[in-house]
């Protein structure tokens, strides 16, 4: 393990102890005295922390295996359109649930699980067809994320009452609140088989350093890349939307955040980059739960892109001067 | 190892190339703009899907894996732009990932042969002084030996380079063609797209000329850069002057 990556798993790991404690009842750990302690602990909060990890390393995983593909610092997991697909797969579960069709609790994480598979299928086909070029793919992702997008309008448009549409609205923000074990059991599996392709196209991303030819010259093998890419965001991304909405700037900002602590080889960031975004989540899920709004928590997606879009307008500044790798 | 092409096909790009390239030479691809140098050495390298037959010693390159055929042939693309400011060493290491097992290959690449064929190949372009530094702050001479060291780590039979010289000095130049010379004298295969025709003539040990996708001219260099040709190909009438080894072409 890196000094950087023991950095940061020890970050975690206690980042992630206080985030058990904290929240609108504090509990004490030296005076656990707290009523039903043991019920907040292992039944809310447990669960929730280990899912911000899961969702969290997924996406800071899946950003710095983007920006290795498109060789772009500013290029982000939701740029295949599969985060946009999940999304409407679990929009379309409470539009039909408003209609009175009954689906029982697995159906919104079934469902975006069916939207984000539908994508990658079609990323899928499309790439078996490109012969590995990224500019093609990247075009039908960006296209698919747009179909995703509108339809996701049409049915938020379409919404049969203001209860459905504040649901689905709110849905969209992104949140751990009020998640249990059975999404911990969703998104576990998929996250690590995500970070397992990411690691596995890990050398034919550091060849991608040096551009299409040079990489394909180092014996890259452009489809099997793709695959794994797909695969990798498909299962982080899509698990991630499923478990919890649509969650932005953490695979935007977390690699750029480590990458000068690396040296700059893609595949030296995507572990950090996993444990950096796990952090990221588990840290901005517990201020969402000490800073409750009237009515509610803070939701985590608006968080967390309140914290990235003046990154990101930083990132431009310092693109406009030259100095952005 | 012979390098061999047969009918090298690709519409408006290459038409009907056949060449025998031997390895222990220099060989320098010339020819106009849009002449097909670049996509020649491309589809050589096996980065290019054309049509034809292209072998090295027998055997059929397209059908070899792609990681074995990156062993033997270590390409240098036209530009060499990195995405990330990675430092030299890590560039020059970028080298040996044909030989690295993925995906635990960062473990493989503490591995004694990597080390040593990395510093090897950071010795022979002299950048040992420079190993830390990142790509961007390394002058444009720098730079090129760098891109051409991480070629050389690959231990490669044959280098194929896109315009290695293009954008440097006379000095960088002609250094950067001295190590490219140093490894053909051990045995490797070089093959040049180059646009200076006074380097090519006095560096190379055979010129391949080609014009609209197909090679007009082929042979030593005094006879594939003769004057005729180079009115008939480039459109102009030079003269070259002084002894063998050292021309120059007056225009």
């Amino acid at each position: 393990m890196t000094r950087l990556n023991a950095s940061l798993f020890g970050a975690l790991v206690l980042v992630f102890a206080v985030s058990l404690l904290a929240g609108r009842v504090w509990i004490d750990p030296f005076h656990p005295d707290v009523p039903g302690a043991g019920l907040i602990l292992m039944q809310l909060r447990l669960p929730r922390s280990v899912l911000a990890v899961l969702a969290g390393g997924g996406l800071g995983a899946a950003g710095a295996a983007m920006q290795a593909y498109l060789r772009n610092p500013l290029a982000d997991p939701g740029l295949f359109g599969i985060a946009p697909s999940a999304a409407l797969g679990a929009v379309l579960s409470i539009w039909l649930g408003s209609y009175g069709v009954a689906l029982g609790p697995w159906a919104l994480p079934v469902f975006a699980l069916v939207g984000a598979g539908g994508a990658m299928a079609l990323l899928g086909l499309i790439a078996g067809r490109s012969s590995g070029g990224v500019a093609l793919f990247t075009l039908a992702g960006m296209m698919i994320a747009s179909l995703s997008g509108a339809l996701m309008s049409l049915a938020i448009s379409l919404s049969p009452s203001p209860f459905a549409l504040s649901e689905i609205v709110t849905w969209l923000m992104g949140a751990l609140a009020d998640r249990s074990w059975h999404e911990v059991w969703i998104a576990a599996p998929l996250m690590l088989i995500g970070l397992g392709a990411f690691v596995a196209a890990g050398r034919s991303l550091d060849a991608l350093t040096l551009g299409e030819a040079a990489a394909r010259s180092l014996g890259v093998d452009p489809r099997r890349l793709q695959a794994l890419l797909i695969l990798g965001v498909g299962c982080t991304v899509g698990g991630s939307v499923a478990v919890a909405g649509i969650i932005g700037f953490v695979g935007l900002v977390v690699p750029h955040l480590l990458r000068p602590f690396t040296d700059r080889r893609p595949s030296s960031l995507i572990v950090p980059s996993a444990l950096g975004g796990a952090l990221l989540l588990v840290l901005g899920d517990s201020l969402c739960r000490i800073f409750p709004l009237v009515g509610g928590e803070l939701r985590l997606g608006i968080a967390l892109s309140l914290l990235g879009a003046p990154f990101f307008l930083a990132l431009l500044w310092r693109m406009r001067d030259g100095v952005w790798r | 190892m012979m390098l061999c092409a047969r009918n090298l096909t690709l519409a408006g790009r290459l038409g009907d190339v056949s060449l025998d390239l031997s390895p222990g030479q220099v060989t320098a691809i010339c020819g106009p703009n849009g002449a097909g140098k670049s996509s020649l050495v491309s589809a050589m390298a096996g980065v290019l899907p054309v049509s034809g037959a292209l072998s090295l010693d027998g055997q059929d390159l397209p059908a070899m894996p792609p990681r074995e055929r990156a062993r033997l042939l270590g390409y240098l693309p036209q530009g060499g732009e990195a995405a990330w400011d990675v430092g030299v060493g890590t560039l020059v290491e970028l080298g040996r990932l044909p030989w690295q097992a993925a995906p635990l290959h960062r473990a493989h690449a503490d591995g004694a042969q990597d080390r040593e064929a990395v510093a090897q190949a950071i010795a022979a372009m002299d950048l040992d002084h420079l190993i830390d530094r990142p790509l961007s702050r390394l002058s444009g001479g720098e730079r090129a030996r760098a891109l051409l060291a991480r070629v050389l780590a690959g231990r490669p039979r044959w280098v194929l380079a896109d315009e290695p010289l293009a954008s440097l000095d006379l000095g960088h130049g002609l250094r950067l063609l001295t190590a490219l010379r140093q490894q053909a004298a051990q045995g490797v295969g070089v093959c040049l797209v180059l646009h200076d025709l006074a380097m090519a003539m006095n560096h190379a040990d055979r010129v391949v000329v080609m014009e609209r996708g197909r090679v007009v001219a082929e042979g030593a260099p005094g006879e594939a850069l003769s004057e005729e040709v180079i009115a008939r190909v480039w459109g102009v009438t030079g003269r070259w002057l002084g002894p063998e080894g050292a021309r120059a072409l007056s225009l």
